[in-house]
Formats: structure tokens, C-alpha cells, sequence
């Protein structure tokens, strides 16, 4: 295997030998849907390698959040980099972007046509132009890490809701982002198949990669996260690491929340 | 005795429920049972059914038989080899001495000239319309939608007379007609345009032909090979088709044209040369593709927008361009939405062709109504009239399903 | 909350320009085009318009247009049938909007809208012998009111006959099942033309002795071509009803019967709703085609009076005339059917 396949499936996101070094920088970014304030001057820094969820009840402009900041959503006011880049709405900027963060969407967005390989290997193939056989063997490589090599040449519409997602991670990895974003990527799977998924986002999560997650999954967020951040109605209206976040949340409304979704 | 106990214990216990191994049987066979109620009411239905569409069928059928005999006639099919009698405006070799028979077979040949090329442009027309329906555009947008929006809620039978009575049949006289850059003439007597012969002396075009499918098809191969080697996707027929262009240009540099343009010159009472357009079939092609465009746009409009917006997302979040977003995962899955409405439209140009009936151009309905009058022979005529256009639908029935099994997705 | 800082307006009406007509060097060129198209076709037309077109033969023939040669004394009845449909028409959206009594006032509206239309052509009928409705011929029912009636039996002729069919098909006696499928097939790939000549000829060759007026053949002939098709879209609406409809029915102990009337059809027929009033579209268009058997309807109608001598060649005027008169139907129709989508909440999620 070439180098740069090693280096591909080791530890797709770089060892954090830059520790302490913002990879994403968020400051005071309004968004408006048309005249409907819904991202209200939000203000945040992520460190290489650290793990950040994001919570808040539906509407709070999480999702929105961010789809900013790989430029799916636009932005009107404010500052976003990722990765040194500046999202302006430049064409250019958007590429480089998006060429270092990787998404997984909450409906997976697999391709319906290509394989589970095809859909693996063709972002390598055509904007890293890399050799078939060598994506192949990444794609493989990602496959067995996320637990399904089995599935290669089978197509999505073939595969169980958790094992799509895997192959989603999968996709968004072989680009070797160095930002992963995950916009709720266990809501839309039957409950016996979110494990299988917060497994994978769990060993990714060891490696050392960095990861913005929008989420539910509290038990996840205790585990892994180095800090939460929960939004509500456009706005950060908390952000801790997550003993103190469940234990001692400081806003009313951050209790409030915490109070619906832990006790169902 | 204790040796089977013996042995079955070793198997895992007696055979029986839950042990694994009752003994597989076939499905018995399902029976009909006589004294079931819902059987017998479902027989007697049936047969009722049956009874009263036979009665009805047979009341027709002696109604039908008296109305032909008060004619002299009997109801048969012996009149496809009687002489037509009629003369047939445009169309394949035929005069008044042939049978009905070749009558309708010249009006199939003027049906598939019309529809073919009505497909042809129609597809064309709403391949534009669609793409520019959705373009960024703001103007090119309006402009399409009032092209579909005027042409899907107006008869189609109207849009056909006006093309012909309103603009064909305006032109000016042959001496004045309306000149395209000396090369395409539209007259009330209808469009000549130039026709394309190939040049007497041939051969050396043959053999540079040959020479440039040859090289092109290296070509092909060589190139595909190089993309195996360096392992990278690509297009090797694009680099073939381009090298065939260069080749055939080169010809033209060094044997000068294969082909001649016979151009239509205006003699004293008409044009000489060239090929002549009827009215008739300039008015009925417009007016159909036209018509059956807007349809099409709409067709493709709807087929690429059906495409799940994640779809697009999720592409862009992998760094993809735009140009590849579209042609490697947008257009692939719009063509599975919208290639069975397509052919149904396609279906409605065919059956919409038998309008020519109203202006005139003689076509397959319009040689049967002929044949109807002229024999007397309604039912018959009627049936293969009918024969000619259900074969039609069936043939595209056969080939959507064909084509639906090779590109649904695997499930 | 703020609110979203906007450009002042010239800058924004510069941005809107600049990004949907000048963004790049193929879009400005575009624009470039379009702009030459529009300005060719509407110095054309407008000169063609106020210069060489006669619309004198419009106001001429104004009436020929809208009810043929329906004789002029009894053109009162039109007025009765519009004055009643301005009225049902007004209490039906002041019951729509209205959210208190709108309920009950759209059940007591549903029996004046069903007779509405038998009724109407009863009036247009007249009574054989009475003297105050002396009858009309349905020879002398022309232009645009031959074809709204056309299109109107035809849909509800075909409303009935396409559910019967749509049923039969998915019947499960193979009899049945066959011949409806065979009798949709057949039609459904046969042009409307052929149809309605075929009704035009054979209907007297199949009932001899019974003079069928021949407005009631071309009739015949729409509304058997429009069942086939409103069998398939009843077949979609029917095929699109969830399985536990029927089970939850049938654990109710319903006979098949009954789960068919009341529960099955109508979730079927409201989703086909949309569907069918594309189908009323498309037959208002179709009901032209009568034209090729000599019927009056609006299109035969314009092509007479381009045939009459005195309004010979005026075949532009004449036709865009009539061609603004369909569009107008056809366009508030389907716009209708999409405020109709959006009503039913049938409407897709984009």
C-alpha cells in the first residue's frame, strides 16, 4: 500500500501534535431565512482534535449552524474559517473548505446508483485524482474499520439504515477531512442500530479526530465530548465540558431542556 | 428398540414440533371446493359476465352485418388487395392502379417519416426548454415558461391550423419566397431546403472513411489503455470522436467534399433540385413538436428537480465541482425519473400524428378514413387502423418495461 | 430578534441584475439573446397587430363564438344558467372562507352544484311542444358553450365508468379483471381522432332505426376515451391506499363491499383529486377534435367563419382569438387545481 494510503487510514485527521490551535473560527455570525433571524450572532472556537456536540430543542438553529460552516448555508453577517480558510462566498474558498471537512447527514444522502464502493472511492477519485486501485484500497480499508467490508459491491438501497450510515462515515473519511461534522446522524436510524453507529463515531473519536456532532445522544456526549454547546432559538446559550453541563447547568433554559430529554 | 431411542436422543431427540427435522412436504394442492357459497358466486358472476358481453357483442355484430349487406358488401378483409382508386398526395412509390393495401402502407411510411422527426426535435426543443426552465437566468427562465405555459393549455388541433393556415399558407408565392441565406426557401407551396448527395466519384472518400474509423478506434483502445495504466478515470470516446473529426476535416482539406449540395434554384414556375417540404408535413411537424417540446420540458424540469436535494448536498460536501456534481450524480438519477413519462410522450406524438387528418397530410388515419369512404368497409378498416396504432403502443410498452427492469435500483 | 440589514434599494436592484441576468460571461450573452428574441417577435407582432390584422371578425362573430346558432330569442337561458353560477359560485367561496358556518353551508351547497349541470342543459334542451321552453336542437348548441357541455358530460360520465373499470381491473375474478384491462389497454392506445370517428360512424351501424343526434355520438365517443384514463388514475389512487385500510376494515367485520364505499374510494378519490382535474384540462382541449366530424364547438365554429367567403384569410385573428379563450380556461383550471393540492395538503414537500 502507498504512503499515502497509510497515512489515509491511520488516523484519518492528523495526531494532534498542534494541540491548542483553533481549527474553526466562529465569530459573531447572523444568519437570516428570509426575514426570520435564525442564527443570532453566534461566537465560537474549535481546538484541533477536540470534540464538540451540539444540542437544543428543534428550531434552535443547530442544524443551520452547521451546514455554515462547510457553506452549505450562507452566512450574512460574520466570520467563519475552517481550517485557515475564510468562508466568504468566494467559489474558490468553498472548494478548499469543503475539501478538508467531511458531513454525514441525518438521511445518510448515500448515491442510489454507484456502489458502496463507487460511493466511497469517487470523491478520492475525482477531486483528490487519485488512482482507482488506491482508493479502492482505502475505501476497503474504511470499510473494514466501520465494520462492513462484506458489503462492497452491494448498493445502498440493500443495506440496513445503521450499515448506510457506516458507509456514510465512511465516504466522509476517505477524503481524510480534517474536520468531521455530524448533523444528527443517529435520528433518523431504528433504535437497534444507533449503537452500531455511535460505535464507529466512538473509535473515530479516539484517533484523534476533530468533530463537531449535532445531536440527541446524550450518553454519547458524556462519553466523548470534550465540550458541549447548547443553543437555543439562534443563539449559544451554554457552553461546558460535560460533567459540569450535567450537573451543574447555569441558564434556566439549558435546565429546562436537560429536564425533557433525560427523563422520557 | 433402545438403539433408536438411542440414536434419536444422539440426533438431538424424536422427531417431532421444534426438533428441526419434521420431514419437509410439498404444499398440498389446492382444491376446489363445490360446496363453498363464495366459489359458486364468483363462477356464476363470471359466467353472467361473460353472457351479457356476448349477448351485447352479438346484437352488434348482426346489427353491423345487415347495414354492410343493405350495402352489397360482407364483412371481410378481401378488400386490402381491391384497387384503391384515390391518389395520394406525398409519399412513397404509388398511383391510383394500387391496392388499398399499399395505400396504407404508404400511409404507415408518411406516419414514421412525421413521427420520427417530431421525436427528433420535439426532444431537442424540450431538452432546452427544460434546462432553461431551471436556468440561473432570469429572462431565459420567463421566456421558457411562456413557451410552455402558452403551448400545454392550447389545443393541440388549433396550434396544427394555425401553423398552417395562419403562417404555412401566409408565405409568400413561390417567386417571392422568403430566402435564408440562399440556401433554405419557405413558400406557400412549401419549405425547400438543400439535399445532400454523395459525389460521384466516391472511392477515395470511401477509402479515407475507412482509414478515419480505423485510426479513431485505435484511438479509442490506445487511450483507454493509457487510463488503465495510470489508473484514472476518463472519456476515451470523447479523444476518439475528436480524432474521427480531425480526420474527416483533413479529408476535406485534401479530396475536397464528399457530398454535393443540390440547392433548390427558382426556375420559371417552381424550384428545381433540392428537397421539397409539403405544407402540409412543415405545418404537422412544427406543429407537433412544438407542442409535444413543452411537454417534454416539463418532463425534464420535473425529472431533475425530483432529485433529492441531499443528494446535491452531500456531493458538494465531498468537494466535488459543480460540473461533476451534475453529470456523475444528478443527471444519472434524473434519467431513471424521467425516461417513462418521456416515452409516454413520445406515445402521444405518435397517436397525435393522426391529426393530420384536419390538414390534409396523408397519413396513416388519414388514408384509412380515405379507404373507409371509398369501400365502404367501416368495421374492417376501422380494426386495422386500430391494429396499427395498439402494435405501436405495445412496442413501447415492451421497451419501457425492458428499460425500467435495467435501471431500477437494486433494492 | 434584529431585523435583516438590507441594501438600500438602488444597490439592491443592481445585485438582483447583476446576479440573474449578468453573472457570467454566458449569462450576459444569454440575456443578450433573449432580449433580441423579445424585441424581434414584439415589434412583429405588435405591427402585424395594429397595422395588416382585421379584428373587425371578432365583435362580427361574437356571439357565434359563445353560443353557435342557438336561435337569438332564447338566449335568455344563458343568462339564467351564468346568473345561477355567479350565485352558487359567490356562496361557495363565502362558505369556503368562511370559518364558522362554511361547513354546513358547503353540504347544503352540494346538491344545487350536482343538479347544476343537468339542469342546465335541461334549460338549453327545452321541452318538446311547450311554448315557453320551446325545444332546441342540439344542432343549433355551438361554440364555447358546446364545448364547456362536451367537457362537462364527458367528466362526468367518465367519472363513474373509469371507477367501475379502475375496480375491475384489480378484481379478482380473471373474467372480469381481463376484459377491463383489455378494454383500457385498447383504448388508452388508440388517438381520441380515431374514437371519436369511430362513435361518429358506427353508432348508427350498431343501432340502426334509433337516430342518435350527433352531438350525443361525439359525446359517446369522449367520455369512453376519458373512463379509460380516469380508470388509471383510480387505479393509482386505489393502488396508493395502505394495506391496513383494508385489514383494519376488515377486522371490523366490513364486507368488501362496504370497505369499498366507505372507507377505500373516498381516501382514493381525494388523493386522485389533482389527477382528475388534469384530465378535465386535458378533455376541454380535446373536445376541439369534434371539429374533424363538423361539430360547432368553439374550434369548428372559427374554422366556419375562415371559411365563409367574407371573412376569408382571416385565419391568424380568428384562431388567436380562440386560442386566448382556451388558454384562459385551461390556465385558471389548472392554477385552480394547484390552490386545490394545496387545500387537501396533497401537496409534495419540495
Amino acid at each position: 500500500m502507498s504512503d499515502q494510503a497509510k497515512t489515509a487510514v491511520g488516523a484519518a485527521g492528523a495526531a494532534p501534535n498542534q494541540s491548542g490551535d483553533d481549527i474553526v473560527i466562529v465569530e459573531n455570525v447572523h444568519k437570516w431565512y428570509g426575514d426570520f433571524h435564525v442564527l443570532r450572532g453566534i461566537s465560537t472556537r474549535v481546538r484541533r482534535g477536540e470534540k464538540v456536540v451540539i444540542c437544543g430543542p428543534s428550531g434552535s438553529g443547530k442544524s443551520t449552524f452547521i451546514r455554515t460552516l462547510n457553506g452549505l448555508e450562507s452566512h450574512q453577517e460574520g466570520r467563519i474559517v475552517v481550517n485557515g480558510t475564510e468562508l466568504t462566498g468566494n467559489t474558490k474558498n468553498l472548494e478548499r473548505v469543503r475539501e478538508e471537512t467531511g458531513m454525514v447527514f441525518q438521511q445518510f444522502n448515500l448515491f442510489p446508483h454507484l456502489t458502496v464502493l463507487q460511493n466511497i472511492t469517487l470523491g478520492p477519485i475525482w477531486v483528490r485524482k487519485m488512482k482507482k486501485q488506491e482508493a479502492a484500497e482505502i475505501a476497503m480499508r474504511l470499510l473494514e474499520r466501520v465494520g462492513i467490508p462484506d458489503q462492497a459491491n452491494k448498493y445502498p438501497g440493500q443495506l440496513s439504515g445503521g450499515q448506510q450510515q457506516r458507509v456514510a462515515i465512511a465516504r466522509a473519511l476517505a477524503m481524510q477531512p480534517k474536520v468531521m461534522l455530524f448533523d444528527e446522524p443517529t435520528s433518523a436510524l431504528d433504535p437497534e442500530m444507533i449503537h452500531e453507529v455511535l460505535d464507529v463515531m466512538r473509535e473515530l473519536a479516539q484517533t484523534g479526530m476533530t468533530m463537531l456532532v449535532v445531536t440527541h445522544e446524550m450518553g454519547f456526549a458524556r462519553e466523548v465530548a470534550d465540550r458541549i454547546i447548547f443553543f437555543d432559538k439562534g443563539e449559544i446559550v451554554e457552553e461546558a465540558p460535560p460533567d459540569e453541563f450535567f450537573t451543574n447547568p447555569k441558564s434556566e433554559r439549558t435546565k429546562l431542556f436537560l429536564s425533557q430529554i433525560l427523563h422520557h | 428398540m433402545s438403539d433408536n431411542r438411542e440414536q434419536a436422543a444422539r440426533n438431538g431427540g424424536p422427531a417431532g414440533p421444534g426438533s428441526g427435522r419434521t420431514r419437509v412436504r410439498p404444499r398440498p394442492a389446492r382444491r376446489i371446493r363445490w360446496d363453498d357459497p363464495t366459489t359458486i358466486w364468483r363462477i356464476v358472476i363470471q359466467v353472467l359476465f361473460l353472457a351479457v358481453i356476448v349477448a351485447v357483442g352479438a346484437f352488434f355484430y348482426r346489427n353491423m352485418t345487415e347495414s354492410l349487406r343493405s350495402l352489397g358488401l360482407t364483412f371481410n378483409f378481401r378488400w386490402l388487395k381491391l384497387q384503391a382508386g384515390f391518389g395520394i398526395s406525398e409519399g412513397i412509390a404509388y398511383d391510383l392502379t394500387d391496392t388499398y393495401g399499399r395505400a396504407f402502407v404508404v400511409g404507415i411510411v408518411n406516419t414514421v417519416k412525421v413521427v420520427f422527426f417530431g421525436i427528433v426535435f420535439a426532444s431537442v426543443i424540450g431538452l432546452v426548454g427544460g434546462l432553461a426552465r431551471l436556468s440561473s437566468n432570469w429572462l431565459v427562465r420567463a421566456l421558457a415558461t411562456v413557451y410552455v405555459e402558452v403551448f400545454r393549455n392550447t389545443p393541440l388541433l388549433l396550434q396544427l391550423l394555425f401553423w398552417y393556415g395562419a403562417v404555412i399558407l401566409k408565405l409568400p408565392p413561390v417567386r417571392q419566397a422568403v430566402n435564408l441565406f440562399d440556401r433554405v426557401f419557405l413558400s406557400q407551396r412549401g419549405a425547400y431546403i438543400p439535399r445532400f448527395m454523395l459525389v460521384e466519384d466516391i472511392g477515395g472518400w470511401r477509402v479515407f472513411f475507412i482509414a478515419a474509423m480505423a485510426v479513431s478506434v485505435a484511438v479509442y483502445f490506445y487511450r483507454r489503455r493509457q487510463l488503465m495504466l495510470q489508473d484514472r478515470p476518463g472519456f476515451p470516446s470523447v479523444w476518439a470522436l475528436a480524432s474521427f473529426v480531425v480526420l474527416m476535416a483533413g479529408g476535406w482539406l485534401v479530396l475536397g467534399s464528399p457530398v454535393t449540395v443540390d440547392l433548390p434554384v427558382l426556375q420559371r414556375f417552381n424550384f428545381e433540385g433540392g428537397l421539397q417540404l409539403t405544407p402540409e408535413f412543415t405545418a404537422l411537424l412544427l406543429g407537433l413538436s412544438a407542442y409535444t417540446g413543452a411537454f417534454i420540458a416539463e418532463v425534464v424540469r420535473g425529472g431533475i428537480q425530483a432529485v433529492d436535494k441531499g443528494q446535491r448536498e452531500a456531493a458538494l460536501a465531498l468537494g466535488l465541482r459543480p460540473f461533476h456534481v451534475q453529470y456523475l450524480v444528478i443527471i444519472p438519477q434524473a434519467l431513471r425519473i424521467i425516461v417513462p413519462p418521456l416515452t409516454s410522450q413520445y406515445l402521444n406524438l405518435a397517436k397525435n400524428s393522426s391529426l393530420a387528418v384536419a390538414i390534409g397530410y396523408p397519413e396513416l388515419f388519414n388514408i384509412g378514413t380515405t379507404t373507409m369512404n371509398q369501400s365502404g368497409q367501416t368495421i374492417p378498416v376501422f380494426l386495422v387502423i386500430i391494429a396499427c396504432y395498439l402494435s405501436l403502443s405495445l412496442l413501447t410498452s415492451l421497451f419501457m418495461n425492458w428499460w425500467n427492469r435495467r435501471l431500477a435500483y437494486v433494492q | 430578534m434584529r431585523v435583516r440589514p438590507k441594501d438600500p434599494w438602488p444597490r439592491r436592484t443592481v445585485d438582483w441584475l447583476v446576479k440573474n441576468l449578468f453573472s457570467s460571461w454566458f449569462n450576459t450573452l444569454l440575456t443578450l439573446v433573449s432580449l433580441w428574441v423579445i424585441y424581434f417577435t414584439v415589434t412583429r407582432v405588435w405591427r402585424w397587430a395594429t397595422e395588416t390584422a382585421v379584428w373587425a371578425v371578432i365583435p362580427a362573430n361574437f356571439q357565434l363564438f359563445l353560443v353557435g346558432v342557438y336561435p337569438r330569442d332564447q338566449l335568455w337561458r344563458f343568462h339564467v344558467i351564468l346568473g345561477v353560477f355567479a350565485v352558487l359560485t359567490a356562496l361557495s367561496v363565502a362558505a369556503a372562507l368562511n370559518r364558522d358556518f362554511g361547513r354546513k353551508a358547503m353540504r347544503w351547497l352540494v346538491t344545487p352544484w350536482l343538479l347544476f349541470l343537468p339542469g342546465s342543459m335541461f334549460l338549453l334542451w327545452g321541452l318538446p311542444g311547450s311554448e315557453t321552453l320551446p325545444h332546441v336542437q342540439t344542432s343549433s348548441w355551438g361554440g364555447l358553450t358546446l364545448t364547456l357541455v362536451l367537457a362537462a358530460v364527458g367528466i362526468a360520465g367518465s367519472l363513474p365508468i373509469g371507477i367501475l373499470l379502475a375496480l375491475g381491473r384489480r378484481s379478482s375474478l380473471p373474467v372480469i379483471s381481463v376484459f377491463s384491462t383489455f378494454f383500457i389497454e385498447t383504448v388508452r392506445g388508440t388517438p381520441l381522432v380515431a374514437i371519436i370517428f369511430m362513435a361518429h360512424l358506427m353508432v348508427p351501424i350498431f343501432l340502426p332505426g334509433v337516430t342518435i343526434d350527433r352531438v350525443i355520438r361525439a359525446m359517446i365517443g369522449l367520455t369512453l376515451f376519458t373512463s379509460a384514463y380516469m380508470a388509471e388514475n383510480v387505479r393509482g389512487g386505489l393502488q396508493s391506499i395502505p394495506k391496513g385500510q383494508y385489514e383494519a376494515a376488515q377486522a371490523l367485520g366490513m364486507s368488501p363491499a362496504l370497505t369499498m364505499i366507505l372507507v377505500i374510494l373516498p381516501q382514493a378519490l381525494r388523493s386522485v383529486l389533482p389527477s382528475i382535474v388534469g384530465q378535465f384540462i386535458s378533455l376541454f382541449k380535446d373536445t376541439s377534435l369534434v371539429a374533424i366530424i363538423g361539430l360547432m364547438d368553439l374550434l369548428g365554429i372559427a374554422r366556419s367563419i375562415t371559411a365563409n367567403p367574407a371573412w376569408a384569410g382571416l385565419q391568424a385573428e380568428t384562431f388567436l382569438f380562440i386560442a386566448i379563450i382556451y388558454w384562459i380556461f385551461c390556465f385558471a383550471l389548472s392554477y385552480g387545481s394547484q390552490r386545490l393540492e394545496r387545500m387537501l395538503g396533497l401537496e409534495r414537500p419540495s
